[in-house]
């Protein structure tokens, strides 16, 4: 259990809705669902979910904290957005999903091995080192993540794809070795050093 | 009225003239419709020939005229002649536009149309001109039985529109349940917040009215009579009596709240669970302040169970919604979060049902941060200082449970409705046989009538469904089965207090219309206006009791020898008792089983190898007549071989217009007439249900007489099947050729 989990439980005690509401960004309109169940209709990967959003809310009123941040639901949002189109209350799903996901992994609650969770972290890392993607380094990350043996598999498996973009030229094996980066690299640490800031003011 | 005379006019207006040999049907009308006027026109409905009629009128000294042109919905404003017997021929919607196009069928499209002439002269022979009703009083007072809002408002709607009313209400002061509660569920913009009851504004004002009497701490002990002449008396709880007379009643006895004990499971009865009136108590006492429980300890969490007691598919609680009850939860958790927002307030409920704005002031207990559980309350327990809700959340599919300090049960409303007839009659029938046991219950069911009628059928009106006084629910909400005296609000139908409000208006609207006819000697609602009504030639009366019971509005009571006494004032001129009546002594002036039988009779027969069948239709002219009229309009095409006679309601058929309709040679007779059942759509609601029963019982008739149970076949028809009766019409007339030609016509 990290700190800002041990925190927010001492703070909310049980009641976790106004722990959404205060924490979770667009978390204050989850009182406003009024369970008629559109969105676990519209979702289009509604059966692949383990909670649908309707699920969620009604799990976030009754208080079970635990089982809300570790479900994997929320990180099968594709932002198809058909949820937020229908919801009669116009609450906006996408966003309190996203919302959900995004607190769930900053208390380290989400679930481990999460398919979308470790690709967007892979994402995110490999992106704001140096302001730019780093695509040779991302697919090896990506093929490696799961062991040195998996990663070997991985990349024998994907040989004839990765030859073909080198010859189409869309892929530079020279990347390995640092790569191409943006003009003001400081820029863009000190630009997230600031967003974050904003939002720990902003949630919690 | 001395010697009559008749004239028929025809008009060839409309392709009339075009379509039909006019000049056969002026002599059909006088040769054997024998009028002593035939006169034709190319435009009768026209300023000049209406003129022409109006002369005839004056200066012929006519008394009976045959109108042969459209149906008889048609062109009324200019065939009105009040001061004459009128028949009308329908041969525009009857037959021009309904028979197939095309030189072919001109023979049965003029035999049609010859038919309907004959018919409308036969009818008119027998037709007397109405006088209206000779017992009529003009008491025009209105009471309103009941101070809770709806009658309240009812009165207040009377007294304003300018007529005299008497109120009474049972306990010490006006307002009823509005003046118990702390506040009202909004009715006005922006529906986001409770609001003033106005229950004691609206009191004051009753009070303070000078066209209003209120009589509190009474009850009614008798009442009598008849629109435009109740007599009523008012005990009053000292034990005074004072006797009223007014016109017409508004029952507004309003609901009871269901008994918590009853709930037992739900804690019902057990401290600090208590029902949504308890809560409003408790509301009033803090006046605002923070919700305290009886035992004093503030309140830091509530559970409202929906509900309770209520949709209950089980039989042991009640089956209905009573409409109010989420509101009213909605509506007394935010008491809670309007005084102190950290309290926990769940309102725990199947499916929420909030009708008119609710949905804005549902939106608003959210955003104050009401909880809405979907879920279903098992069980309350009770231990120590607080509750327990153990229910199934429906929404995760779990059994759970939820801790309250307190629990409010949204029960149900049970209306004040007074005796049920159903269980009244058979305990008269039994004290009348001599039953000393019966005598007593007889004795006891009665204390508990509201109304307290002395009318044969009861001391109540009847009752709907559940218990709910009587109402025309689909068709006409506010009207009964008892003339003059109208149900408004939720002793009617489960209802909230805006509902009520409107209800108590239509009531009291309702009244008004009631007294002003009766004062003039005319039928209420539905055929508002009507100056016609029963008579019966009581020499040929047999006693046998038919037309008091199946009058569905109780109109007749019975002398001491058992003949019918009719209260024309409380007649809503049906014909369900002409139409019952086994010696055929009951008639209007005009309308009567002559008046139809000769038309019957009126009607050319072809012989058995004529190919030519002949339908008798005999159509309710409040629902199967206009959507006939309208399947004209649309020119459906329908048999020409069917010849439609419009009755009042099929209530009014005689079964000897049947008997006289086959033994004459008609080949098949359908009868059309509303809905019957539990969601009828009869306008004098039992008639249709009544004329099928008697159908059901003449396929006796029927073996005896060798002939098939289709020859008479009965449909319900509402008034938008205007393609469907033309339909039911070809595939009837497609059957009976398909079974052959009555056997009878060789006797006829």
């Amino acid at each position: 259990m990290n700190d800002l989990n041990r925190q927010a439980i001492a703070n909310y005690k049980n009641d976790f809705l106004r722990e959404v509401e205060e924490r979770v960004e667009d978390g204050d309109w989850v009182r406003m669902c009024m369970q008629c169940g559109v969105c676990a209709g519209s979702c289009p990967l509604g059966n692949a979910w383990e909670h649908t959003p309707q699920k969620l809310f009604m799990m976030i009123r009754a208080g079970k904290r635990e089982e809300v941040l570790s479900s994997d639901s929320m990180w099968m949002c594709t932002s198809c957005y058909n949820c937020i189109v229908r919801c009669p209350r116009k609450l906006p799903i996408t966003h309190i999903m996203h919302g959900l996901a995004h607190y769930a992994h900053k208390l380290n609650m989400a679930p481990k091995g999460q398919p979308t969770r470790d690709i967007a972290k892979l994402f995110w890392d490999n992106l704001v080192k140096t302001g730019r993607v780093n695509e040779l380094k991302f697919s090896l990350a990506m093929y490696f993540k799961d062991g040195f043996m998996q990663g070997i598999r991985n990349a024998l498996a994907m040989q004839a794809v990765g030859m073909g973009l080198v010859k189409a030229k869309r892929l530079n094996p020279m990347e390995i070795l640092g790569g191409h980066k943006c003009k003001d690299q400081g820029g863009i640490h000190r630009m997230i050093a600031k967003a974050r800031a904003i939002e720990a003011h902003k949630k919690g | 009225m001395s010697e009559m005379k008749t004239a028929a006019y025809i008009c060839s207006g409309c392709e009339l003239g075009d379509k039909l040999d006019v000049a056969q049907l002026s002599k059909i009308a006088q040769k054997e419709g024998k009028m002593a006027l035939v006169r034709e026109h190319e435009f009768l409905c026209s300023e000049a020939a209406v003129q022409i009629i109006r002369d005839d009128i004056a200066n012929e000294a006519v008394t009976h005229i045959c109108i042969a042109a459209c149906s008889r919905r048609a062109k009324t404003e200019a065939f009105h002649f009040p001061e004459v017997a009128m028949s009308r021929a329908n041969l525009r919607e009857g037959v021009i536009w309904i028979v197939a196009e095309g030189s072919e069928h001109d023979e049965v499209r003029q035999d049609m149309a010859d038919d309907y002439v004959r018919m409308a002269c036969a009818e008119l022979k027998k037709m007397k001109l109405p006088q209206g009703n000779p017992n009529h009083a003009g008491n025009k007072r209105i009471l309103v039985v009941g101070g809770g809002m709806s009658g309240l408002t009812a009165a207040l709607e009377a007294a304003e529109a300018g007529y005299e009313v008497v109120l009474i209400e049972k306990e010490n002061q006006l307002g009823g349940w509005a003046s118990k509660l702390w506040k009202r569920v909004p009715f006005k913009q922006p529906y986001a917040e409770p609001q003033d009851t106005g229950a004691a504004a609206l009191a004051a004002k009753v009070t303070a009215h000078p066209r209003i009497t209120v009589h509190l701490n009474s009850t009614l002990a008798e009442t009598s009579g008849a629109p435009g002449r109740f007599g009523v008396q008012i005990a009053q709880e000292s034990g005074a009596s004072v006797t009223e007379e007014v016109g017409a009643i508004v029952q507004a006895t309003g609901f009871s709240a269901y008994d918590l004990n009853k709930l037992p499971e739900l804690g019902g009865g057990k401290p600090n669970v208590t029902d949504q009136a308890g809560l409003e108590a408790l509301a009033r006492a803090a006046n605002g302040a923070t919700i305290k429980r009886a035992d004093g300890k503030e309140i830091s969490s509530v559970v409202f169970i929906q509900c309770a007691g209520q949709r209950d598919d089980s039989g042991t609680h009640l089956p209905y919604c009573s409409g109010h009850c989420c509101a009213t939860s909605v509506k007394q958790a935010m008491y809670f979060k309007d005084a102190n927002p950290d309290v926990d307030t769940v309102v725990m409920y199947t499916d929420l049902r909030m009708p008119g704005m609710g949905e804005d002031f549902y939106r608003s207990a959210q955003d104050k941060g009401v909880i809405f559980t979907k879920g279903k309350a098992a069980a309350v327990e009770t231990s120590g200082d607080g509750c327990t809700v153990k229910f199934r959340d429906l929404i995760l599919d779990e059994d759970t449970a939820v801790n309250a300090d307190l629990v409010v049960l949204a029960t149900g409303q049970v209306p004040n409705a007074g005796v049920d007839l159903e269980a009244w009659n058979p305990i008269v029938t039994a004290a009348e046989g001599g039953s000393e046991e019966a005598k007593v219950q007889r004795v006891e069911l009665h204390k508990t009538s509201v109304l307290k009628l002395n009318y044969r059928q009861g001391p109540d009106m009847p009752q709907l469904k559940q218990g709910f006084s009587d109402s025309h629910f689909i068709c006409f909400p506010y009207e009964t089965r008892r003339t003059g005296i109208y149900a408004a609000g939720p002793v009617r139908r489960p209802m909230d207090m805006l509902q009520a409000t409107e209800d108590a208006t239509g009531a009291a609207l309702k009244a008004i219309q009631a007294v002003e006819n009766a004062s003039l000697g005319r039928a209420a609602h539905p055929r508002s206006g009507d100056l016609s009504f029963p008579s019966a030639r009581l020499e040929g009366c047999t006693q046998c009791k038919r037309c008091t019971v199946e009058c569905p509005f109780g109109a007749i009571d019975e002398d001491e020898k058992r003949y019918p006494v009719f209260n024309e004032s409380r007649c809503r001129r049906c014909g369900t008792c002409m139409g019952a009546c086994p010696v055929r002594v009951i008639s209007f002036e005009n309308y009567s089983v002559d008046t139809v039988g000769m038309q019957i009779k009126a009607v050319d027969m072809p012989d058995e190898f004529s190919e030519k069948p002949r339908i008798l239709l005999l159509a309710c002219e409040n629902d199967a007549y206009p959507a006939l009229d309208m399947a004209g309009l649309q020119h459906h095409v329908y048999s020409a071989f069917v010849r439609a006679i419009p009755v009042r309601c099929l209530g009014s058929v005689n079964t000897i217009w049947i008997t006289d309709a086959l033994n004459s040679g008609y080949d098949g007779v359908m009868l059309m007439g509303c809905k019957h059942g539990d969601n009828y759509q009869c306008h004098f609601v039992k008639g249709s249900e009544l004329a099928n029963y008697r159908m059901s019982k003449i396929d006796d008739t029927f073996k005896q007489l060798g002939l098939e149970p289709e020859r008479v076949i009965t449909h319900e028809v509402a008034i938008t099947d205007h393609a469907r009766v033309a339909q039911l019409i070809n595939d009837y007339a497609a059957k009976i050729n398909e079974i052959g030609m009555s056997p009878m016509k060789a006797f006829a």
